[in-house]
């Protein structure tokens, strides 16, 4: 297979150590006095968007920052919990570039760039650097240095965290960088703007056409280079552990100007969260991977057992993940547990009053937990209460804040009832196609952190997606950027009443009027709840080729009563929440029509991809390296019709292998 | 306006243009609601059916809805974040009420947090009070290695605590003076706690405090009931930091002038 001509990654020649060291010492650099006349504007506070901004701003150019939250500091990137990951070695236990390299690459299942990847771990240690010189206050040891944590698809120690805050907390930090260069006036920072559309001017990127949520006033943007960090779109399946506001708006109007879109049917399904309660839920909450260290997870071998979990005698529990997979039991990797969960719940065994849920019980390990105490208090005659009271005790140390958070959302206690836990999308691997410059098939258009297709391939490693957006804006566009800003120096600032401006803002127009003319029957929400559950059902944890058909043709149906009966009240000037998720929902329809065509284009099941007709005998997914070791980025033609291209992955230095979990 | 649900209750909401538009109080009924909806669901509900008849939603910020992005703030029957301790807007959920109740909903109320619409309010002056210090001064790409910085774990775990401050204005809004003491002090303390915050120690607490009271915030005579309203518990140790921090710097500046 070739890559497609369109298609030019542009990856550094040399050795793969080599590559991202000769490549920073040769690239481009545009002097200060240059820097200064050059005018910069990042979509996205997040991490990516913060980390690029300050260091951008910090070497002279001139920026502008975007958000559609009332502050930076309220970016998707605050919300995350667990940790971020970096090859310090600080464990002393054999923790390497190269191994951070190989884990991600066969975490992702071989389908990510192994020049991207290896980049990626060999600043994950600067990143770590930074944040402390920042403040950011990491858990630490009694003897001062810096703890670590162990997540899943390694054998090492590396990851960096704060609490059950991590994301919180390097967001903070990047805030705080931002907001410094804000005070110096080296950035001007756009908080409740909305990008709504990109500006391309003789093919290449040239500004942005944004709205004042709250005069709901459009504005022109000119800049030299635009950087979209906008984020993932896992809210196209209407509920998932994301926050609200999160959307593929800004990406999607890049791609309908020119960006191809990469691998978008990658999503990652997260197995530990809190199900669905009721149809008014409006979004999810995961429950921590490492509950599954304590936790068996089980179903009543009677279907629709309505008797409560505590009434189900032991050997009427299905212990389905230790019956299917005795080696690893329930510490399987996340794309297993959830399609065995799913499996469990289709066939009528699920549990709550959705019957959408499994049990995630922590009696068995509270009762091994309390005799361990007995035994190290040296007591005796102790009661069966008793010992579980001290195992609750070590339970409670362990994972108090998770139980609590569960305790609030269910009104339920964990502590004597098992967790009815459940899937939940949780992060999308596909996104913009960049090349090693982080450039999108749009000259002077950067895409970073999870609005790119990213280093994950089509599976993410836990702790790897914060590493990712600050590695993008920290310590890899501040180089990329020069090699395009050093041959527009000459690029004097274009004036906004520019006709492909004025051309562009009247188009946010006229959507915006056709939009609010509808007056339809149907809310925003109802078309967003119904996409989600096309999305949910025929492209999610499973895919097969006849749903995704079928997925295809009620997506576009669902588009034409869309535009013909959504109801958007209120006015175009005005603060108006409402017509912001109108426009985002609109994308999501269309975004979600192409993640079925990818899905149905990629004849393999890979990482989060899984095809029902592509697996092994024992129900893994079975990938076909001959066909489809490539990257999927995809050109917008029109309304519904989109072209592939195709990037071919070529692995120098890891030999493709099948993953194996059994 | 119907939900699934079993309670009944009457909204009383501040519905506000804009902020150059006087407010006032709207009634609502929120018909079968479901014990197990957060707050936030429940005015979900409520607007979906306000849309399908044909009126205006009621307008109020949110964003991640699991207590974490600081968006969410509703003055809620006369508390911030609503009757239970500890929690957001967003983690307030409905079984904190009872069939038949009225509640009574209003925007945080603070001069140096005015209006935008009904429930939403503009807290950049938050924003602007950490540009005037609220960080380290350190460019990308300066830093050693992290363990070359060793901190002492219970002083790491305190500028931790006071650090997990979600920056929601709780505090203000509890505040009779509509003082922001315990947000600023918050971020004082997290960086006068760890050696990386040495160097800028006085600058940072003479800057912050400046714009503190430009913004218009008031002052704090230390009836702690923005300690109280904290959803992330932020300890009013960290105001009586700010102030030791404070004078100290006073001093110095003294000496210097
Ligand atoms: C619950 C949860 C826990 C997680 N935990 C971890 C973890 O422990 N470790 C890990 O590595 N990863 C974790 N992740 C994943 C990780 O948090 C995200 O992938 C990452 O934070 C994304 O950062 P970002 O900067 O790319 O985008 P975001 O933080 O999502 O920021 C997007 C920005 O773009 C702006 N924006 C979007 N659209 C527009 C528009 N049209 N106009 C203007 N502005 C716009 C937003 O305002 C925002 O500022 C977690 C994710 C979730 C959901
Ligand atoms: S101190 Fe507490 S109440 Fe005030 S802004 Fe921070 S988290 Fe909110
Ligand atoms: S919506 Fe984020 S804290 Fe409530």
């Amino acid at each position: 297979m070739a890559s497609s001509s369109k298609l030019n990654a542009k990856i550094p020649e040399g050795t793969l150590e080599n590559k991202w060291t000769k490549y920073r010492s040769t690239v481009h650099l545009v002097n200060p006095a240059n820097k200064r006349s050059l005018e910069i504007i990042v979509v996205g506070s997040g991490l990516a968007g913060s980390s690029a901004a300050a260091s951008l701003a910090e070497m002279g150019y001139k920026v502008k920052v975007f958000c559609f939250q009332d502050s930076p500091r309220r970016a998707h990137s605050i919300a995350a919990q667990g940790g971020v990951n970096a090859a310090k070695n600080y464990q002393n236990d054999g923790d390497s570039v190269y191994r951070l390299f190989y884990d991600t690459i066969k975490g992702g299942d071989y389908r990510a760039r192994e020049a991207n990847v290896h980049r990626l771990a060999e600043v994950s240690g600067s990143i770590i650097d930074q944040c402390v010189a920042q403040g950011v206050p990491f858990a630490r040891e009694y003897g001062g240095t810096l703890s670590n944590r162990s997540f899943g698809g390694t054998q090492v120690q590396r990851t960096f965290y704060a609490a059950g805050q991590t994301g919180q907390q390097l967001l903070l930090g990047a805030y705080s960088a931002l907001q410094r260069q804000v005070g110096m006036g080296a950035v001007q920072m756009l908080a409740r703007h909305e990008m709504m559309d990109v500006v391309n001017i003789d093919g290449k990127c040239r500004g942005i056409i944004a709205r004042d949520l709250i005069t709901g006033k459009l504005e022109r943007h000119f800049a030299h280079a635009v950087l979209l960090c906008t984020g993932g779109y896992g809210n196209v399946f209407y509920l998932s552990t994301n926050a609200m506001g999160c959307n593929v708006t800004a990406a999607w109007k890049a791609h309908k100007k020119g960006a191809f879109f990469g691998n978008p049917c990658y999503t990652q399904i997260h197995p530990t969260c809190i199900p669905v309660s009721g149809d008014h839920q409006s979004k999810l909450t995961l429950m921590s991977e490492s509950l599954r260290n304590d936790g068996r997870i089980w179903v009543p071998k009677k279907p629709n057992d309505t008797r409560k979990a505590n009434e189900i005698p032991e050997e009427e529990r299905d212990y389905y993940l230790e019956r299917r997979y005795p080696a690893f039991g329930n510490l399987v990797p996340r794309d297993v547990a959830s399609r065995a969960a799913k499996e469990r719940c289709d066939a009528g065994y699920g549990v709550g009053t959705s019957k959408m849920a499994v049990y995630l019980d922590f009696a068995a390990n509270t009762e091994r937990y309390g005799k361990i105490q007995v035994n190290k208090l040296g007591l005796h005659n102790v009661s069966k209460e008793e010992v579980i009271r001290l195992g609750k005790e070590v339970v409670k140390e362990k994972y108090g804040n998770l139980f609590d958070m569960y305790k609030q959302i269910t009104g339920e206690d964990p502590y004597e009832l098992p967790m009815r836990i459940y899937p939940a999308v949780h992060y999308t691997m596909g996104g913009l196609w960049v090349d090693y410059n982080l450039m999108t098939t749009v000259e002077g258009l950067y895409a970073l952190g999870e609005a790119n297709f990213s280093d994950h391939g089509a599976n993410r490693l836990g702790a790897s997606a914060l590493m990712q957006g600050l590695a993008d804006g920290y310590f890899v566009i501040p180089y990329t950027i020069g090699d395009y800003l050093s041959e527009e120096i000459r690029t004097k600032s274009i004036p906004t009443d520019h006709e492909a401006f004025v051309k562009a803002e009247a188009e946010v127009q006229e959507r915006i009027t056709k939009l609010l003319a509808i007056k339809g029957t149907k809310s925003v929400d109802n078309f967003h709840k119904r996409l989600g559950k096309i999305m949910w059902d025929k492209c999610g944890m499973a895919r097969n080729a006849q749903g995704l058909q079928e997925a295809i043709t009620d997506i576009q149906n669902l588009k034409k009563e869309f535009w013909s009966d959504v109801r958007v009240p209120g006015t175009a000037n005005e603060f108006n929440p409402e017509l912001e998720k109108a426009h985002r929902v609109a994308d999501f329809i269309e975004l979600g029509e192409l993640m079925c065509i990818d899905a149905l284009t990629r004849n393999e099941s890979c990482g989060g991809h899984f095809r029902e007709e592509y697996q092994t005998p024992d129900g893994e997914a079975l990938r076909d390296d001959d066909n489809y070791a490539y990257v999927a980025a995809w050109q917008y033609i029109a309304d519904s019709n989109f072209e592939l291209h195709k990037e071919e992955l070529k692995y120098e230095n890891i030999k493709l292998a099948q993953r194996n979990y059994a | 306006m119907s939900g699934h649900g079993n309670m009944n209750l009457t909204l009383k909401v501040w519905k506000q243009k804009n902020k150059d538009t006087k407010g006032k109080f709207e009634t609502y009924q929120a018909k079968g609601i479901s014990p197990d909806m957060s707050f936030l669901e429940m005015f979900d509900v409520v607007n979906e059916q306000l849309i399908s008849g044909n009126q205006e939603p009621i307008a109020f910020d949110h964003d991640c809805r699991e207590g974490i992005c600081g968006a969410c703030s509703m003055y809620i029957n006369g508390r911030p974040h609503g009757p239970k301790g500890g929690v957001t807007t967003c983690q307030l959920h409905m079984r904190s009420f009872k069939d038949g109740d009225t509640i009574v909903v209003e925007p945080w109320r603070s001069a140096a947090f005015p209006v935008i619409k009904d429930l939403a309010v503009d807290r950049s002056s938050f924003d602007r009070i950490i540009s005037a210090g609220g960080f380290v001064s350190v460019n990308t790409g300066n830093s050693k290695d992290a363990n070359n910085i060793l901190i002492n774990k219970d002083d790491a775990d305190e500028a931790f605590n006071a650090a997990a401050c979600i920056g929601c204005g709780a505090c203000v809004a509890a505040c009779k003076n509509s003082s922001a003491m315990l947000f600023v002090s918050a971020k004082v303390s997290q960086l006068a706690l760890l050696p990386q915050g040495q160097i800028e120690r006085y600058d940072r607490v003479l800057n912050m405090v400046k714009q503190m009271d430009e913004e218009g915030f008031g002052n704090c005579t230390n009836t702690g009931a923005c300690e109280a309203e904290c959803p992330k518990s932020i300890s009013l140790e960290n105001i009586a930091r700010l102030n030791r921090e404070y004078s100290a710097a006073k001093l110095m500046q003294d000496k210097v002038n």
